[in-house]
């Protein structure tokens, strides 16, 4: 299979709808286009099984190389692995639901599905490249998308929260491109040249010292792209000022971007330094678990409970990926792939509620499950979903990183599990709390009594996520076997790279 | 024989017909109208650019003070294109003005110096190239003839390239008296690297300091930029900084070779001056003119990184540079000489709520401006990105070593820009105000430019077709 097809159809949908006159062009075009990615999604996902049921045991798929910039050795390289098909498929899952939530979007309509296009397609490149500088390319192309998106349709302190969306993510791919720059200087391709393409660098024994130099700037890099703490305070600003499907597309998707180049660049090409800066990691991620959940307790509005959890949802992944097991990475994927869908549905909630009432602060709503079943069942599935119930993803999730990290015999890692677990308790103090106020209990206003529920529209959003959270939650086996092989090739390299040592 | 002196000199002999068929025209009938004329011009200087791609031959005249071969026949296509752009975006502004025929006959001898000085091979051509090209800047710095701020910064530009010009040559003559030779391959064969020769490494490198506005020999800068016409300040700030550059580039690495080691620290400090100093001026600016002014003068920080670097991969990279600079500061300019031109409004609050009357053009600015700051899939992003990487990589004049600490301050003036590029944007797209400018009403020329300059900044950068052809020019 292609895997150009991934991104030209965005990139051609794109193109369409600015041709496109009026809103219902726009969100035809870019429904139909979204669909035809979300169909394509499955169809990889299936080829890529019949390739490994065949035996095709390459560490890649469908791979494709061409020479972009031959003096400078830049090449636009791009394959799959389970973990890229997986993230793929949140994508696309993402995408979808986010262009139907945007259904009524009637200011500059023709922009905003633009860019939301625009960004999905630094998301594919960026989940489907095996060169840094085409990682990189596709890394620095969804930044402004979000800029814009937030600051032109956002609500609240919107100037405020671009920007500072804009400069610390810039400021995150800045430290990713030095790291990027250390380690292309430091390959060598046999002929004294350098190289950027992952699988290469990969190959080679990058020098320990060299290492322990980069990796913190690739992993800061991107961990600022996915909440680590200290670097996530972008994060509850820019969730809550943006739009609905902003908010999806920051949390669901790019958010993910920052997890995924952590796993893919900074450990799978440094894995010396990945064993030696675990522990920071770890007590970083623990304090990001912790804080984040302490945080949400003193939210009132419901987007920034949102936001805040997601700092704390985010830090099981870079809690994962910091205790370098197989059951750990697997399950930091998993995490990945399951916090997209369910913070996803919670924004798309929220919007749907806020689209309705006008507030997004718990003291003013109440009751809705009364006037809105469906909105404040979805509500509650998200809220369930995030507080770890079994046969939601969210569960399988957390205890695939809780299981990969309690193989490990030391007492420092049994601890920092023991704390990460102990966040639950506490998710399930805000998110019941969010639930009981926001949705149970007395209706707040009368004038709420008028409202409606979901339009078909959000109801096929809200159940196309619910489909995924549900299918992880009770047969998480699948995803477990196609994202189990990519952990276990990051791990070999890890565990090569000690027999080199 | 007259075969050489026709095809060699191509470039020049065309620039010389137009200035002379200006000229007959200015000799000739009083009253013109003003839009024919204009469209007549540009229709010359577009031929002017398409003979720049055709019959090209390497070789040297005037005992070898001339010379000509393929890169330097790009360079000077590069100008020519930008020359071209900057006509067409003038078209409002010139519209209403009596001196037509003069401000192109102005503008095309400095084009015409240019031309001699990239061509030159001996120190001599050079200098005189260069006098060609600055003295009638200062005379078109001052076209805005009823505005007194347009006089004073002609009167600044010229005080400074005339110091310029005497450090210049106070450089040229210690060289000569060191060595005896004014020949670029002469030299380079006998520059050691002597204090002597140092020194006046160090005289040359003040003269091309004030050309391109290098920090601490800005200062002019700003002023310059805010009293001149928008089409000359575009015009100093791409076509001019980018000649000086070429030549540069071409001097340092055949002249200066063999005393890499001695320029480079002083290169690498200039430049990492520079574009931290350009960028922290621009992040306060109001007005957009020297918005633009420091914005540019931190871009050519981000240049002066690629010259430090190796010669083949360095002078690719920032001829690269220079081309994607041509096509995103013009879009920049474009816009901004438009509006200036048809409301008189030039600061940043001006531009609040641009984006509700006029979304074209918004969106032009908005993609220059993208591309200035380096955002992909601009050609500005692949332009920083090879810059920095040409300059980073070992050479034998950073002694072996990869030099992390440029690409560190590199990468966070990066972020620092763009705060105040996305300060435009915000202006632009988020904020709101009462009366934002009426809808612009554009006509053919602008639109063609712009579209030209949009389509250079998406096309050069993702196909690496120019990259590439460069580079192998270069080689």
């Amino acid at each position: 299979m292609n895997l150009n097809l991934l991104l030209l159809i965005p990139i051609l949908t794109a193109t369409a709808v600015l041709f496109c006159k009026g809103l219902k062009q726009v969100r035809t075009v870019s429904f139909l286009g979204s669909a035809l990615q979300l169909a394509l999604s499955f169809i990889l996902m299936y080829y890529y099984w019949q390739e490994r049921t065949a035996g095709n045991n390459a560490a890649f798929l469908f791979e494709d190389n061409f020479t972009w910039f031959a003096p400078l050795h830049i090449n636009y390289h791009i394959g799959v692995d389970g973990i890229s098909i997986a993230m793929i498929l949140l994508t696309s899952f993402v995408v979808f639901a986010g262009i139907l939530v945007s259904w009524k979007m009637e200011q500059l309509s023709k922009e905003f599905f633009f860019l939301l296009l625009f960004l999905s397609v630094g998301a594919y490149g960026f989940f489907i490249s095996l060169d840094l500088f085409t990682l990189f390319f596709f890394l620095e192309l969804a930044v402004i998308p979000k800029f814009l998106l937030i600051g032109i349709w956002g609500s609240g302190k919107k100037e405020y929260s671009a920007m500072k969306l804009a400069l610390m993510l810039m400021g995150g791919s800045a430290l990713v491109f030095v790291g990027l720059a250390g380690l292309f200087f430091n390959t060598n391709t046999g002929d004294g040249s350098h190289t950027f393409d992952i699988l290469q660098i990969a190959q080679m024994h990058i020098p320990v010292a060299v290492q322990k130099l980069f990796f913190p700037f690739v992993f800061i890099g991107f961990g600022i792209f996915g909440a680590l703490f200290p670097f996530h305070t972008w994060v509850p600003d820019g969730h809550s000022s943006a739009p609905t499907a902003a908010s999806m597309f920051l949390a669901g998707i790019s958010m993910k971007l920052g997890g995924y180049g952590c796993l893919r660049v900074a450990t799978y090409l440094m894995p010396d330094a990945a064993q030696q800066y675990s522990t920071i990691i770890i007590v970083l991620s623990c304090i990001a678990i912790l804080y984040g959940a302490f945080a949400t307790m003193m939210q009132t509005d419901l987007k920034y409970i949102n936001a805040y959890s997601s700092v704390s949802h985010c830090g099981f992944v870079l809690l994962g990926i910091g205790m370098l097991t197989r059951t750990a990475i697997t399950g930091a994927v998993m995490q990945m792939v399951s916090h997209g869908l369910m913070t996803a549905l919670f924004f798309a909630c929220i919007g749907m509620i806020y689209d309705r009432t006008h507030t997004r602060q718990m003291s003013q709503l109440g009751g809705l499950l009364k006037i809105m079943p469906f909105v404040s069942t979805v509500f509650v599935i998200a809220g369930l979903c995030s507080l770890g119930l079994p046969g939601f993803s969210g569960f399988v999730a957390e205890v695939t990183v809780f299981m990969g990290s309690w193989e490990h015999k030391e007492a420092f890692y049994k601890i920092s599990t023991i704390i990460a677990c102990a966040s639950i308790v506490v998710t399930a103090v805000y998110i019941l709390r969010a639930v009981g106020k926001a949705i149970m209990g007395p209706l707040a206003k009368t004038e709420y009594g008028l409202l409606k529920d979901a339009a078909w529209n959000e109801r096929v959003a809200a159940g196309l996520l619910i489909i995924g959270i549900v299918a992880i939650g009770v047969a998480p086996f699948w995803l477990n076997q196609l994202v189990g092989p990519g952990a276990e090739s990051i791990m070999n390299n890890i565990s090569n790279a000690a027999v080199i040592k | 024989m007259w075969n050489d002196y026709l095809q060699l000199m191509k470039s020049e002999w065309m620039v010389i017909i137009v200035i002379f068929i200006l000229l007959f025209l200015k000799l000739g009938k009083k009253e013109r109208n003003t839009e024919s004329l204009l469209h007549f011009i540009n229709v010359l200087l577009f031929i002017n650019l398409a003979s720049g791609f055709i019959y090209h031959r390497d070789g040297s005249l005037f005992g070898d003070m001339f010379h000509s071969n393929s890169l330097l026949a790009f360079e000077k296509n590069v100008l020519s294109l930008g020359t071209l752009i900057i006509s067409m975006q003038s078209f409002h502004w010139l519209k209403n003005h009596k001196h037509i025929l003069e401000f192109y006959i102005l503008l095309l001898s400095t084009l015409l110096g240019m031309f001699f000085m990239l061509s030159s091979n001996n120190l001599l051509m050079f200098y005189l190239g260069l006098e060609l090209s600055t003295i009638p800047l200062a005379a078109l710095a001052n076209f805005d003839l009823e505005k007194r701020v347009s006089s004073e910064a002609a009167m600044k530009l010229i005080l400074s390239s005339a110091f310029s010009s005497g450090l210049l040559l106070f450089g040229i003559s210690m060289l000569y008296g060191s060595t005896g030779t004014l020949n670029y391959l002469e030299l380079s064969q006998q520059l050691t690297g002597t204090p002597l020769q140092i020194l006046s490494f160090v005289m040359f490198a003040a003269g091309f300091g004030f050309k391109i506005s290098a920090v601490p020999f800005h200062l002019w800068t700003a002023d310059v930029y805010e009293g001149s016409p928008v089409a000359v300040t575009s015009y100093l700030s791409v076509i001019s900084k980018g000649a000086i550059l070429f030549v540069f580039v071409s001097v340092l690495y055949q002249v200066f070779h063999h005393m890499a080691l001695a320029w480079y620290n002083l290169i690498f400090i200039i430049s990492v001056l520079t574009m931290t100093i350009g960028n922290l001026f621009a992040l306060r600016q109001q007005n957009m003119k020297r918005f633009l002014a420091f914005s540019s003068i931190s871009q050519v920080g981000f240049i002066l990184i690629g010259i430090t670097g190796q010669s083949a991969a360095g002078s690719a990279s920032v001829i690269y540079f220079v081309l994607i600079y041509v096509f995103s500061n013009l879009g920049a300019f474009g816009v901004v000489s438009l509006v200036s031109a048809l409301t008189g409004k030039e600061t940043v609050n001006d531009y609040k709520g641009f984006y509700k009357n006029n979304r074209v053009l918004s969106w032009v600015l908005a993609i220059s401006l993208f591309s200035l700051a380096g955002i992909p899939p601009t050609a500005g992003f692949f332009g920083k990105f090879f810059l920095l990487l040409a300059g980073a990589g070992t050479t034998h004049q950073s002694g072996g070593q990869i030099n992390y600490l440029l690409i560190v301050i590199a990468a966070l003036n990066m972020v620092i820009s763009l705060y105040y590029y996305l300060r435009i944007i915000r202006a632009m797209f988020m904020d709101s105000t009462e009366q934002p400018i009426e809808k612009i009403k554009s006509s053919f020329s602008p639109n063609l430019s712009f579209i030209i300059c949009i389509a250079g900044i998406l096309i050069t950068g993702i196909a690496s077709g120019a990259y590439n052809y460069i580079y192998s020019l270069v080689k």
